[in-house]
């Protein structure tokens, strides 16, 4: 019960939840509290008072084709269509479920037949079965339940099969077992306690439609019949007066929509409740662009002189639940035409956070700038609009990320992304841009040119598909690429080949590179200068030859001596690191 | 393609034959004898007798089921009781109108779904998510039956713009602008619970697919942001949504009964809750027989349609 306590209280706390919990405590009181309730008798026909409308004396909301009156009509009816409602969401969860619990703890063939049934249960249209049961049971209240029971059964019964299935093999439905307990008090004590929320989650959110469906049977006349009235075949004889009386029907169809939004709504907040992937908040969308939130008096930022990119001062966040995480801590580099700079630190250095922040392409939110300035050709890109950031997106800055595999787009062949690539920024037709994305494809390598285009990213090999980023990085001939780790996930054979392409390709085309890898290695292999990043910070930077020669930093020399050399690794990786960051 | 397509068909027997169990099933446990509901209960002995054995129904269930079985694969239905003709005759007459009205639904539930789950996704949290997230609440709540009527008070009886009821008009109709006149307000009611749905799910599906990488790659290529929700995104969410099309279609087809009655549209909703207060068993038994089985038909088809979209699979 203190379960429930709590669950209640998490639930109340969602606002539109606990209007729903307010509104249908409203209508069960009423609709519990009629037999005390000073009502007309619900069917006391009157021929001289037909069809009043609401508000007329001694009849609040009017009268129906017989003269009854509809608000006493409305309560009773409400009482017996949740009545009918909560009976058959009860009885389909308690069937389903235990369908569900015995297929997924017994498995093999009782699974299997089970569930092949539980299939062809669902292979009918929704409401076709219920009225192939009604039809065959005949009209009826009795009946309409059943039918309701039968078709939301396979609900119940799929979801709890699969959390039993999951939870057959773990450690404590085993130790249970060898402790001597038979089989039907395992699955009752040990397995029912840890699927009840997922009963309970799946009862929330389909109560609603199981009232919506007998309501709907009797509508069609084919549940509760008269004088018996529910909700639904009080709708279905408003019906008929339709046109003179609009009341009759909108009352009471009124009345059920009520009901089913405040389970919806109740429903909605279990589950959020309940889930505990939702527990944590769910962050915002990432925008185009990252946002940028600096102090206005240092917006700008000193001129770059004759560097292609100088970022100077360079502060990113990521905003939590907790208050903002700073992921880069005042970081200050440039690059000239023709270098490369190598940025290096280990994950979570704030080094591919640097480099996502040069093109406004940190998730946002969480992500925001929060000072600092990048200037690139003399323009402050933390203050350019959207559509500038678009035009050097790509165009003149371009990137090549970590995982092709992620990073491509899975569902889109490689030569139309490329070729995608080329017409955002030089309008041709898709004739010659396919053409284009082939020659580029021949600068990277590629085998077969022509034909590689068509290809999915899935298609291809590791290496393949990180030629394809790198010739989609060259479509608009860039000055500056921005190359985050984009050897890492590649074997090392191939990472060579990589490395050599982009060194190739850097030279003979003067290309301006940062390239960011925890691999010391890579960078002397590749860079002219080298950053090292620790914590959000540069700890140094130099001529990558003289850092890798001469380490100052403790850090530094910890990178530098993981560069593999045989037997040597791990004393240096025992050693303390002093100092940290600056 | 063609081969998965074939495997799948073959699937697809299993499936019809439990399908068909089920109806026979259901309809073998009917309480008290069907011979004495047709006949009435003042017939003879003898002619209850004698219609049994037409009917067969002096055999065992598993003869009975194999010969009802063997007659609906050779297209014999059966003879309704209440319209004195073949109940194939009667299903197949009914069964287009059906089909344009939840197809329209369909269509419409999609195209709102689809839009508004994007729309949402796109403005996470801002007032157009707000008022998609509160609109699909209500939609999904409301009884389709109800909506029906408030739609007909609203736009045939006030405003008169539309018709009340039926397919066609009754004198000078019978032309496909008189039809989609006629589908107008139908079509809409039935296409409201599916699209808030699939809005639901749409905006879901938006969201996770717009925190992957290859967005950020799209992005970082320099596409236009209407390039990259409406084409990098989309396609890749549409790969969950479309099964989930799928399953409206089912909801969709059910819920037509409601609709045909409100609307007094001559599809085989209404057929059935007409056989059903007639206890024409034969005419409920091959009406569901033949809704489910397209049913199960437009599931394969959705199925095909995931695997075209998404090469990743089956590769």
């Amino acid at each position: 019960m203190r379960g429930f306590a709590a669950l209640l209280r998490r639930v109340m706390r969602n606002r539109l939840a606990a209007a729903g919990l307010v509104l249908l405590a409203a209508i069960l009181l009423v609709a519990v509290l009629a037999p005390v309730l000073p009502l007309a008798d619900p069917n006391a026909t009157d021929p001289v008072r037909r069809l009043k409308p609401p508000f007329t004396d001694g009849a609040l909301l009017g009268t129906d084709a017989l003269g009854r009156d509809l608000l006493s009509r409305l309560i009773w009816g409400a009482r017996l269509s949740l009545a009918v409602g909560i009976a058959a969401s009860l009885l389909a969860a308690l069937i389903g479920s235990a369908i569900g619990l015995v297929a997924g703890y017994a498995g093999r063939w009782t699974d299997t037949v089970l569930m092949r049934g539980i299939d062809t249960l669902m292979a009918f249209p929704y409401l076709l079965l219920a009225l192939a049961v009604v039809a065959a049971l005949g009209p009826g209240l009795l009946n309409a339940l059943y039918a309701v029971v039968i078709v939301n059964i396979p609900f119940f019964a799929r979801t709890v099969r699969g959390v039993t299935a999951g939870l057959r093999s773990r450690e404590f439905v085993d130790a249970a077992r060898l402790s001597g307990k038979g089989e039907a008090r395992i699955l009752l004590t040990e397995v029912l306690p840890n699927v009840t929320p997922v009963i309970v989650i799946t009862l929330s959110t389909t109560v609603g439609w199981m009232i919506l469906e007998t309501a709907g049977l009797s509508f069609l006349g084919l549940g509760s019949q008269p004088p018996e009235a529910d909700l639904g075949s009080m709708l279905g004889e408003g019906r008929k007066v339709l046109i003179n009386a609009p009341h009759v029907a909108a009352v009471p169809g009124l009345l059920v929509f009520l009901i089913v939004i405040s389970l919806n709504l109740i429903g909605d907040g279990v589950r959020d409740a309940l889930d505990p992937r939702l527990r944590a908040g769910v962050p915002g969308r990432p925008g185009a662009v990252t946002r940028v939130r600096r102090p206005a008096a240092r917006a700008g930022g000193p001129a770059s002189g004759d560097a292609l990119l100088a970022v100077a001062d360079l502060r990113t966040a990521f905003e939590t639940p907790h208050g903002p995480v700073d992921a880069v801590k005042g970081v200050s580099v440039s690059v000239r035409r023709g270098e490369c700079l190598g940025i290096i630190g280990e994950s979570g250095s704030g080094k591919s956070v640097t480099a996502l922040s040069i093109g406004r392409l940190v998730a946002s939110p969480p992500g925001v700038i929060t000072g600092g300035s990048v200037r690139f050709d003399g323009e402050d890109l933390l203050a350019a609009p959207p559509g500038v950031l678009r035009r050097l997106r790509g165009g003149r800055i371009a990137y090549v990320f970590q995982d092709p595999l992620t990073t491509l787009h899975p569902l889109m062949r490689v030569g139309d992304q490329v070729a995608e690539a080329i017409r955002a920024h030089r309008p041709m037709a898709r004739a010659a841009a396919t053409a284009e994305a082939a020659r580029l494809f021949a600068a990277v390598r590629l085998p077969d040119q022509e034909t590689i285009g068509s290809a999915y990213p899935h298609e291809l090999s590791g290496g393949q598909r990180q030629r394809v980023s790198i010739a989609m990085a060259l479509a608009n001939d860039p000055d500056l690429v921005i190359a985050d780790e984009p050897t890492t996930a590649l074997d090392v054979t191939v990472q060579a080949e990589i490395l050599d392409l982009l060194d190739g390709l850097r030279r003979d085309r003067g290309l301006a590179v940062i390239f960011i890898s925890h691999d010391f290695g890579v960078i002397a292999r590749l860079c002219d200068r080298v950053a090292v990043m620790l914590k959000g910070e540069i700890v140094e930077e130099g001529p990558a030859a003289a850092v890798l020669a001469e380490p100052r930093h403790p850090y530094t020399r910890k990178l530098v001596a993981a560069v593999p050399i045989p037997g040597r690794a791990r004393d240096i990786l025992a050693a303390p690191v002093e100092g940290g960051a600056r | 393609m063609a081969a998965y397509i074939a495997g799948r068909l073959i699937a697809l027997v299993p499936v019809l034959f439990g399908l068909s169990l089920i109806v026979f099933t259901i309809m073998a446990l009917i309480p008290g004898d069907p011979a004495t509901a047709i006949l009435g209960s003042y017939a003879t002995p003898e002619n209850v007798e004698r219609l049994n054995r037409e009917l067969g129904l002096d055999r065992s269930l598993p003869v009975q089921y194999a010969t009802w079985l063997g007659n609906v694969v050779a297209g014999d239905l059966g003879q309704s009781t209440s319209l004195n003709r073949p109940v194939l005759d009667e299903v197949m007459e009914r069964f287009p109108a059906t089909l344009i009205l939840a197809g329209a639904a369909l269509v419409l539930a999609s195209v709102l779904g689809l839009l508004a789950g994007i729309v949402s996704a796109v403005r996470q949290y801002g007032l157009a998510d707000k008022l998609v997230t509160l609109a699909v609440l209500v939609g999904i709540s409301m009884p389709s039956f109800w909506l029906g009527l408030l739609l007909i008070l609203a736009f045939s009886v006030r405003l008169k713009v539309l018709p009340v009821s039926g397919m066609y008009a009754i004198y000078g109709g019978g032309d496909a602008a008189d039809l989609l006149r006629h589908l107008v307000l139908p079509a809409t009611t039935l296409a409201i619970v599916a699209a808030g749905i699939i809005a639901r799910l749409t905006r879901s599906a938006m969201l996770e697919v717009l925190r992957q990488d290859f967005i950020r790659t799209a992005r970082a290529k320099g596409l236009p942001e209407r390039r990259v929700v409406f084409v990098h995104a989309l396609r890749a969410a549409l790969v969950t949504v479309i099964p989930v099309i799928g399953v409206q279609a089912g909801f969709v087809l059910g819920g037509a009964v409601y609709i045909e009655t409100v609307f007094q549209w001559p599809g085989i909703g209404r057929m059935l809750v007409d056989a059903i207060s007639t206890r024409d068993i034969l005419l409920v038994q091959g009406g569901v027989l033949v809704v489910a089985a397209s049913y199960v038909l437009l599931n394969l088809v959705a199925d095909v349609l995931q695997r075209l979209m998404d090469p990743r699979i089956g590769a």
